[in-house]
């Protein structure tokens, strides 16, 4: 090879490289280790006995019984714990108007949901424990469930919290320019919809968990958790059991799968922290598959009625929305259950140029399992309602949704620019990556192809969605409303005696890859190989103080707190190198684990050299030199809000004009994350996002009866999306970095999941388009299908 | 979800099989594959005193064709089933039907007694077994008798093996030269409970000669009605398709989340068509 090396071939190059994660095949070979594989001397486990009802008073608990069954330690009622556990409220500051009452880890007084807990039995084995569960008499008054968002509103609807005039816990509005003259304009055509969004749910590979172990003789309480965001938990438990933070340790192993389900506060795991400190024994949980159903958090339910405009040439003059989203009977604490409808209000229309906007939304309580923030929090909806209305204006006004994105999409060399919300933007490439989507699927030929299947009468759709991603969240996003969530992380980059790199970031890994990617990012800039770098997350006692991994921001915020320690670690190694070697610091490099001169190449001395005379023979260096062979530094994204993201997307599918079936024919992404760090973690993201998008429009739905009970709480009634039935998915990069860090990475872990609905969406009611049918409720499942084309 | 406490047997042959049902009587549970009862017991929905797994009883064993029938012992496992070469020539609507059971992890646990013991609505091999006229064998203390496939799924997981009863085999007719097989299914996910599914044999398929047809997924038990197999000769599989319909009018359908009953007899027609129009 001739001339200067590129960035991508230099020694140590890992940034960009579809580099293999260290851990994978530990976690392929069994070796993981999960929650459930802490086995803690003297461990109790813990079973909760939970309400059969929606909504019910709770009379009388008699627990006698079960206190004399074999194995058990103890039995508590709700009211019992809440002497060692404070109530919490889920509402934030900056969400004005939010109201949500005080919410105990274990039911008090009234259950509001199936499956709330209401007890708990300790025992030696969770078999025993259940045993003695079923033995817990609970004297219930049923009360009468309130179910559906929009009934709940109503003025005669039963209440679910005393005291609250009405069953709304938050509303918003936005109104910019004027929706009303905009429609009302000649030559404007306005669609009008009303979009439905069932609830669905992050079913994670691991269930959700925790083991918690109160030491007395410290004073200290461990809590090994399965989840995102361990300084978080450290907070709310020192709050709500009342111990100093310093006190309060949270441990996140190995996790299998988070998907934003496991970045809130569960009554139950708060119980077994209370409980192992009541009890001064380890107590563990780990959720069954039932009760993930019943009580991890839900996402979506949504009722959207929205119009758009636009005018004679296909310009959008504007979008007028309501929407109202039902959040079970508590704002999830402490993140709060308005963050999903304040984002579709946020969201909605945020790829294109329009003036006018008015959008209000709606946030109710009702008689179901907790609805909050999962992957891609509000995305989906947003998206559908806006893409969804752009092709069926398309269609109305006879116009190629290719065209009219074209026309309307906002350009590329536009930026910063606001979207008609208020959303600052730079750095996207709507247009860019249309034209690769369009390149990518071949759009002209699947349109040749829909119209030869159209003429055998078998109806092919394509849908397409242009979108936005929220990702690296600045404090603007829950630390300014006063929750305690980091938006800033920390990264700590420390060189050992042999010459390791031992590196520690305050976001987490859930089995995306963030390990992975950290240890590419600080090789790479420090300089040795990446086998080299051991990387540890997850334990408040030794990282960095910081958010987590959720709102797509592992790689953006902890990927460039990395690369900043790792900047300063070289800073600092080379002037100990430049003393040691009497030369000028700036001379000098670090390649391969080696200090060379920069220009030459040539070796000067090996790091573990290096380290080993700093750390044994500190004799040998100058006496004013103080050699720091550690660096810490943090990062915070400042300028902006969040740093949004883009891609477009598109799927062709069918649809089985005799039985309703969809069956995706193939699924095309290009998507912007500015930097990718390594292609194949986020190839990996974007496809599974797909996937998750895929089941909330086709498959996934948490469907209750007419009583509140949970119709869908097994995995046979619940449907994931599975292997045999997804499409392949080809997915693309524009590379836009942000220019809010060095790194240049944004966000890319919900953009399938924010996205493919909407082209699903879009796809089905192309196909559907000759029979003059469409379909505006997700999931689209047969019966529905079939039903909006009146065969049934 | 962890199953309450229980007993365990495993008695070496039938006899002894039966002794411990006749001793325990409504207490015992058989354990056949378990890939239905051992989640019904870990959701405690199913709570026996004593489960007599059969993996160990000689007499439910083995595969074994004489000239015109197969005996398929009821500890059999569709995988066994699957693996046997001859199948596809000897029973082809069974062959047709298994890779819609499930998934591999099940079909290599699940017997084919346990599915016939069990009568899910929605499981193939019950519909299948009319189908082909099958007979199930099964023994008490009074010894075995044999009841006809078409009397033995009395209704929703009910059959007519009493409850000191054991599934003894399935005497299967092999395929009949003249008569062709089809089988469709639908399920919105492979290996999922079928919406509606069908399975049938006929002389010709397209127009309809000599149908016999059972439809699963759509009712409690397997439904075969000879009026309407009567009403369907001689017609072609688009006109069977409405007077299947027609014919499922007023017949308690199961409704679910999956499907209403309105769904699962539009269904009903569009797979007897299906599997009308492949064969």
């Amino acid at each position: 090879m001739t001339g200067p090396l590129s960035e991508l071939d230099r020694p140590n190059s890992y940034i960009g490289r579809a580099v293999p994660r260290a851990d994978a095949a530990r976690l392929l070979a069994g070796r993981g280790k999960y929650l459930d594989d802490i086995r803690l001397p003297r461990m109790l486990h813990a079973v909760f006995v939970r309400s059969p009802h929606a909504h019910a008073r709770i009379k009388a608990i008699d627990t006698e019984a079960a206190r004399a069954m074999p194995g058990v330690a103890a039995v508590y009622t709700g009211a019992e714990i809440a002497e060692h556990c404070t109530p919490w409220v889920g509402v934030l500051s900056h969400l004005a108007g939010l109201r949500s009452p005080p919410q105990h880890s274990v039911a008090v007084d009234v259950a509001r949901w199936q499956g709330e807990p209401v007890a708990v039995v300790l025992a030696r084995s969770r078999a025993e424990a259940e045993d003695a569960a079923d033995l817990v008499d609970v004297d219930y008054e049923e009360l009468p469930p309130v179910l559906d968002a929009e009934a709940a509103l109503e003025p005669d609807s039963p209440r679910i919290h005393e005291g609250y005039d009405s069953n709304l816990a938050w509303e918003r509005k936005v109104d910019v320019g004027d929706i009303d003259t905009a429609f009302a304009a000649p030559g404007v055509t306005v669609v009008e919809r009303t979009f439905r969004f069932g609830r669905h749910t992050g079913v994670t590979l691991e269930a959700r968990g925790t083991v918690c172990d109160y030491d007395p003789g410290e004073g200290v309480l461990t809590m090994h958790y399965s989840g995102q965001a361990p300084h978080m938990l450290q907070v709310i438990l020192s709050r709500h059991l009342g111990m100093a933070e310093e006190n309060v340790r949270v441990v996140s192993g190995d996790v299998g799968g988070s998907f934003g389900i496991k970045v809130h506060t569960y009554g139950d795991e708060i119980a077994c922290a209370a409980l192992s400190k009541m009890l001064e024994r380890p107590v563990k949980f780990v959720a069954d598959r039932q009760e993930s159903f019943l009580t991890d958090i839900h996402a979506r339910d949504h009722v959207v009625k929205a119009r758009m405009g636009v005018d004679a040439e296909g310009r959008i003059v504007g979008i007028d929305m309501d929407d109202i989203t039902g959040i079970g009977p508590y704002s999830m604490y402490p993140r709060t259950s308005a963050i999903e409808c304040n984002q579709v209000l946020n969201l909605t229309g945020a790829p294109y140029m329009m003036e006018n906007y008015r959008a209000r939304g709606r946030v109710v309580f009702q008689n179901k399992t907790l609805m909050c923030q999962y992957r891609a929090v509000g995305h989906p909806i947003a998206m559908a309602v806006c893409d969804g209305l752009l092709e069926d204006v398309a269609r109305a006004t006879g116009r190629d949704p290719v065209e009219l994105r074209r026309l309307n999409l906002m350009p590329d060399d536009g930026y910063p620019r606001a979207s008609a919300s208020g959303m600052k933007l730079a750095d996207l490439s709507h247009q860019k990556t249309l034209e690769k989507l369009v390149e990518l699927m071949d759009y002209d030929a699947l349109r040749r192809d829909q119209e030869e299947a159209r003429a055998r009468g078998v109806l092919r759709g394509i849908g397409l969605c242009s979108m936005v991603e929220v990702t690296n969240p600045s404090p603007a996003f829950y630390g300014i409303g006063g929750a305690p969530i980091a938006s800033q992380d920390g990264a700590t980059c420390r060189l050992d005696a042999g010459g390791a790199l031992h590196v520690s970031s305050s976001v987490t890994e859930q089995g995306q890859g963030t390990n992975a990617i950290l240890a590419q990012i600080a090789a790479d800039r420090f300089g040795v190989p990446i086998e080299r770098v051991k990387v540890t997350t997850g334990d408040t006692a030794t990282v960095p103080y910081g958010g987590g991994t959720w709102a797509s921001r592992g790689a953006g915020i902890g990927g460039e707190a990395m690369l900043l320690a790792a900047d300063a670690l070289k800073h600092q190694v080379l002037e100990v190198a430049a003393a040691l070697l009497q030369a000028e610091a700036g001379v000098l490099d670090i390649r391969n684990g080696t200090v060379v001169d920069a220009t030459t190449g040539a070796e000067r001395i090996a790091l573990s050299d290096l380290a080993r005379t700093v750390y044994y023979r500190g004799n040998e260096l100058p006496p004013d030199l103080k050699p720091e062979l550690i660096a810490t530094r943090h990062y915070r994204v400042t300028d902006f809000p969040f740093v949004f993201t883009n891609g477009a997307m598109a799927t062709h599918v069918e649809v089985d004009a005799e039985t309703g079936f969809v069956k995706v024919l193939g699924f095309w992404v290009v998507e912007d994350c500015g930097t990718v760090i390594n292609p194949m973690l986020v190839d990996e993201q974007v496809r599974g996002g797909v996937v998750q998008g895929i089941g909330g429009a086709l498959y996934e739905e948490c469907l209750y009866d007419e009583e509140g009970q949970l119709l869908t709480a097994t995995m046979a009634d619940y449907l994931v999306p599975m292997a045999a039935e997804m499409p392949d998915i080809e997915v693309a990069h524009v590379e836009t970095p942000t220019s809010t860090s060095v790194l240049g990475a944004k966000g890319a872990g919900e953009a399938g999941t924010g996205g493919a609905p909407a082209a699903l969406l879009n796809a089905v009611n192309d196909a559907l388009a000759p029979l003059g049918a469409s379909i505006w409720q997700q999931p689209m499942t047969p019966e529905r299908v079939l039903r909006a084309m009146g065969r049934l | 979800m962890k199953a309450p406490d229980f007993a365990y047997a495993r008695p070496a042959d039938l006899g002894a099989a039966l002794a411990l049902l006749a001793e325990h009587g409504t207490e015992a549970q058989p354990l056949a594959g378990g890939q239905s009862l051992m989640p019904m017991m870990n959701f405690r929905l199913a709570a026996p005193e004593i489960l007599i797994d059969l993996s160990d009883v000689a007499e439910l064993r083995g595969l074994e064709r004489t000239r015109d029938t197969v005996r398929i012992g009821a500890m059999t496992r569709y995988r066994d089933l699957e693996d046997w070469p001859d199948l596809g020539g000897t029973l082809p609507l069974v062959a047709m039907a298994l890779p819609h059971i499930a998934h591999d992890a099940i079909r290599n646990r699940g017997t084919i007694g346990g599915s016939i013991a069990l009568c899910d609505p929605a499981a193939e091999l019950p519909a299948v077994m009319r189908v082909l006229a099958a007979e199930i064998e099964v023994a008490g203390a009074e010894g075995s008798r044999r009841v006809a496939a078409d009397d033995f799924f009395t209704g929703f997981y009910e059959t007519a093996c009493g409850e000191e009863e054991l599934i003894v085999a399935i005497h299967v007719p092999v395929a009949e030269a003249d008569r062709v097989y089809g089988f469709h299914e639908l399920a919105q996910r492979h290996g999922d409970y079928a919406m509606a599914g069908v399975a049938l044999s006929a002389l010709s398929p397209n127009p309809i000669r000599s149908l016999r047809a059972a439809f699963f997924g759509i009712a409690a038990t397997p439904v075969r009605l000879p009026d309407l197999e009567a009403a369907l000769e001689g017609l072609t599989a688009c006109e069977a398709q409405a007077a299947v319909t027609a014919a499922l009018e007023g017949l308690d359908l199961l409704a679910d989340t999956k499907a209403s009953a309105d769904m699962r007899r539009h269904l009903s027609g569009v797979v007897l068509k299906r599997a009308l129009e492949a064969m």
